[in-house]
């Protein structure tokens, strides 16, 4: 009752705040009130790692804090794991791959895949919350955007166990064993499911070691595993920073490593993986263009655009990070678009309303500060848009560069923040060079009218997923990855499933 | 007296045959003899190089043949060694010491390999591609592409049927090649060229050089252009070397696959896998 009062009293308050700075000439505007998820979820004071089917402390005794970057407060303490945790889980999982998981028939490793994705469909909201609240991203994404693909990656996977025979036609295929698993910050669970769903449905074991920002919800997972009855061993999730996957990588019981977040720590770890038989699967960053020509519905193009690089706060590896536009229509998008980013709101990621939630951590906030303080001595036009950021956690609000030389650090350099470089062609040939110039090729979006033009243009652009008159859509059935140093292997679809045989 | 004419046996690159800009070359003897039967071009550094800058506009042309042409050029690869199997088999019977009915086995082997292959080329797309059922107004789908200029590194076993094997998986996905062939098996970089040049490829699709590619290793590796290297090498020394040290701009390194031959999945080795979406509404 007294939270509910506060909740109003707040909502009052911002009302008038508003009132008193907007001026509306024409027509109505609807002001949001506040609208908070509730966190009533159950978090532990402190999470060990979850081996064999257990969960069990680290063996150094330490522990990393956990904490919520909208607030800066303490969710809670995670272990930080090192190298011989890691050879307890590798242990667990060859055990569970030669004693169990390996002999399962088809049908039964897809069952207990269909299991977890039932868990998590019932399990969502909960999981939702913890996303946003150990993350920072807005709950309405994490609620839908993540969850339900979360849910639809094993559900998806789930049917291939017994169809394996169908996915390389003509050739046989086996699993490959242990798999080092490493995912990053941005999309924690989703990561998490993408990579455990397609590696446990060809019939490996994992152990997965999550970002040390946001580890909550793979330890979640971890409960829904055990939850869902599968066989001890066969996922094992060892929290811990940069040392902790350093002693994954290099484990001599590890069959494959699966990588993704960036490009200096995937090559980084290919070196090191290089020097062993260990299969590897990099999907790394990118600075993906989004090409608007002239004869595209402007207005939707520029709902892409921010959709393309203010999602998620543009912690996005294919981030649509680069706007090309035609040069003819230059100015009417820039107007639009700057109409379109004052209207989004940034804030309380917990908040169903928040289309901005907060900066991942410090040192990302930090970093996207200093790539913004270093462009602007690069040339060009900044723009930012004007609004109000909560005083405390980390935020920043959506930004453009306008007319930066392709060779600025905004036009290259991967910020993962809510940053875009914005400049001009004339033709589709330039557009396509320009599209192109990057050591990237994870994504890139077309927008345009007239068909023939799109699958031209498609055709050209050495990228792993194009979105024409679209951007940022996922789905289990659809193979995402990259071309050049966005790094190799797909994951989803049928293609997701060959980093996980071996072609026979 | 008939005395013989030791030639001396040009790589090919860039739709040329040529010597190697640092004139270095090697004598080859009949196998098991100290009979010297030609000279060999050793390949530099600089040679590579230039292969690769070759190579990179033959990956353009290339790539953008349609696929049924891709698979008639292929075709047309058989038919020209067919024309050339006497001389092929002589070859092999002179530098090798193959008997006459293995050297036959042998180059029938290589002309089946470019028939197998020129089959592929317009239908790989159909078998390894996909319409996704995505859950959502969307049309998507996954198909191809090539991946760049591959670099084909040979081991020193020499077998023509497998060197024909390894270019040709590369050239189905529509990428370019340079290939470093095996000092043993050098005599034939000539015939193999005069084959490719007289396939309708486009210059440059296929480079040929002949040398110790172990002394140019970490050019290879490190090279920004080379998007791929196929490694027919078993050496796992040097394997880890060339993985490790390919990193900078993320090269695919595809390791020997003990022996397998005219397979699918091999040429899904050297290609990229796009994915396109778009909404389907009104």
């Amino acid at each position: 009752m007294t939270k509910k009062k506060v909740i109003k009293k707040k909502a009052t308050k911002k009302k008038v705040t508003k009132k008193t700075t907007h001026k509306i000439s024409k027509g109505m505007i609807f002001e949001y009130a506040p609208a908070p998820e509730s966190t009533k979820v159950e978090i532990l004071p402190k999470y060990g790692n979850f081996i064999g089917g257990k969960f069990v402390a680290p063996k150094s005794g330490k522990y990393m804090e956990s904490r919520n970057p909208a607030t800066g407060e303490l969710i809670t303490k995670i272990a930080l794991s090192n190298a011989s945790d890691i050879d307890s889980a590798v242990k667990a999982a060859r055990k569970a791959y030669t004693e169990t998981w390996s002999k399962l028939s088809g049908m039964d490793r897809g069952k207990y895949l269909f299991r977890i994705a039932r868990i998590i469909q019932e399990r969502s909201r909960e999981l939702a919350i913890l996303e946003t609240m150990d993350g920072g991203k807005p709950i309405k994404e994490s609620r839908d955007v993540d969850l339900p693909l979360v849910a639809q990656h094993f559900f998806y996977n789930a049917g291939w166990a017994d169809k394996l025979d169908y996915v390389m036609p003509g050739k046989k295929v086996k699993s490959i064993g242990v798999c080092g698993q490493i995912i990053p910050w941005n999309f924690p669970l989703m990561m998490a499911a993408w990579k455990i769903a397609p590696a446990l449905a060809c019939g490996n074991t994992i152990v997965l070691k999550p970002a040390e920002q946001t580890s909550l919800t793979a330890l979640r997972l971890a409960e829904i595993c055990k939850e869902a009855g599968l066989p001890d061993g066969v996922v094992n999730i060892v929290t811990g920073a940069g040392e902790t996957g350093a002693a994954l990588v290099e484990h001599k019981d590890v069959n494959k490593i699966a990588f993704t977040g960036s490009t200096d720590i995937g090559k980084h770890i290919a070196r090191t993986a290089g020097k062993t038989d260990k299969k590897l699967t990099m999907e790394l960053g990118g600075k993906s263009a989004n090409i608007i020509f002239a004869d595209a519905a402007i207005d939707q193009a520029v709902d892409g655009v921010v959709n393309g690089i203010y999602f998620n706060q543009g912690h996005v590896c294919c981030a649509g990070s680069r706007l090309l536009v035609e040069e003819s229509v230059k100015d009417i998008v820039l107007k639009k678009l700057q109409k379109r980013m004052k209207q989004i709101r940034v804030g309380n990621p917990l908040d169903k309303n928040t289309d901005l939630g907060a900066i991942n951590s410090k040192e990302q906030l930090d970093k996207i500060k200093s790539l913004v303080k270093q462009g602007k001595t690069e040339g060009g036009e900044f723009w930012q848009a004007p609004c109000s950021l909560p005083t405390k956690g980390y935020f920043f609000a959506p930004c453009y560069f306008v007319d930066q030389s392709g060779s600025a650090s905004i036009s290259r350099e991967e910020v993962f923040g809510p940053v875009l470089s914005i400049t001009t062609f004339r033709t589709p040939e330039e557009a396509v060079i320009k599209a192109n110039d990057t050591a990237y090729g994870l994504a890139a979006g077309v927008w345009s009218e007239k068909g023939s033009k799109i699958h031209k243009v498609a055709a050209g652009l050495r990228a792993g997923v194009i979105w024409a008159n679209t951007y940022n859509k996922f789905d289990a059935t659809s193979p995402f990855g990259g071309f050049k140093e966005s790094g190799y292997g797909r994951e989803g679809g049928r293609h997701g499933l060959l980093p996980y045989l071996e072609v026979r | 007296m008939n005395l013989a004419v030791l030639k001396t046996v040009k790589m090919y690159v860039g739709g040329a045959f040529i010597r190697s800009e640092s004139g270095a070359t090697a004598p080859f003897y009949k196998k098991g003899t100290k009979e010297e039967i030609a000279r060999v071009c050793v390949a530099s550094r600089k040679d590579f190089r230039n292969a690769v800058v070759a190579a990179k506009a033959g990956e353009k042309s290339w790539s953008t043949k349609t696929a049924y042409n891709r698979s008639q050029i292929l075709y047309r690869m058989a038919e020209m060694s067919q024309g050339k199997q006497d001389e092929l088999v002589n070859l092999l019977k002179d530098t090798m010491g193959m008997t006459p009915a293995a050297a036959f086995k042998e180059v029938t082997a290589a002309i089946d390999t470019f028939v197998y292959y020129a089959g592929w080329c317009d239908k790989y797309q159909q078998v390894i591609g996909a319409v996704n059922p995505v859950a959502a107004p969307y049309h998507n789908f996954t198909g191809p592409e090539h991946m760049g200029v591959i670099v084909h590194i040979d081991s020193n076993s020499f077998s023509l049927a497998k060197l024909v094997d390894n270019i040709c998986v590369i050239l189905v996905g529509g990428n370019s090649v340079v290939s470093i062939v095996s000092p043993e098996c050098s005599p034939v970089v000539t015939t193999l060229g005069e084959i490719f040049e007289t396939s309708d490829l486009p210059p440059s699709a296929v480079n040929l050089l002949s040398g110790d590619y172990k002394s140019i290793l970490s050019i290879i590796s490190e090279h920004m252009e080379v998007k791929g290297i196929s490694f027919q090498n078993e050496d796992k020394a040097e394997y880890y070397e060339l993985r490790s040290k390919s990193v900078d701009n993320m090269k695919r390194i595809i390791p020997n696959k003990m022996g397998t031959r005219q397979s699918l999945d091999l040429v899904l080795d050297f290609v990229e896998q796009k994915t396109v979406w778009h909404p389907i509404g009104y």
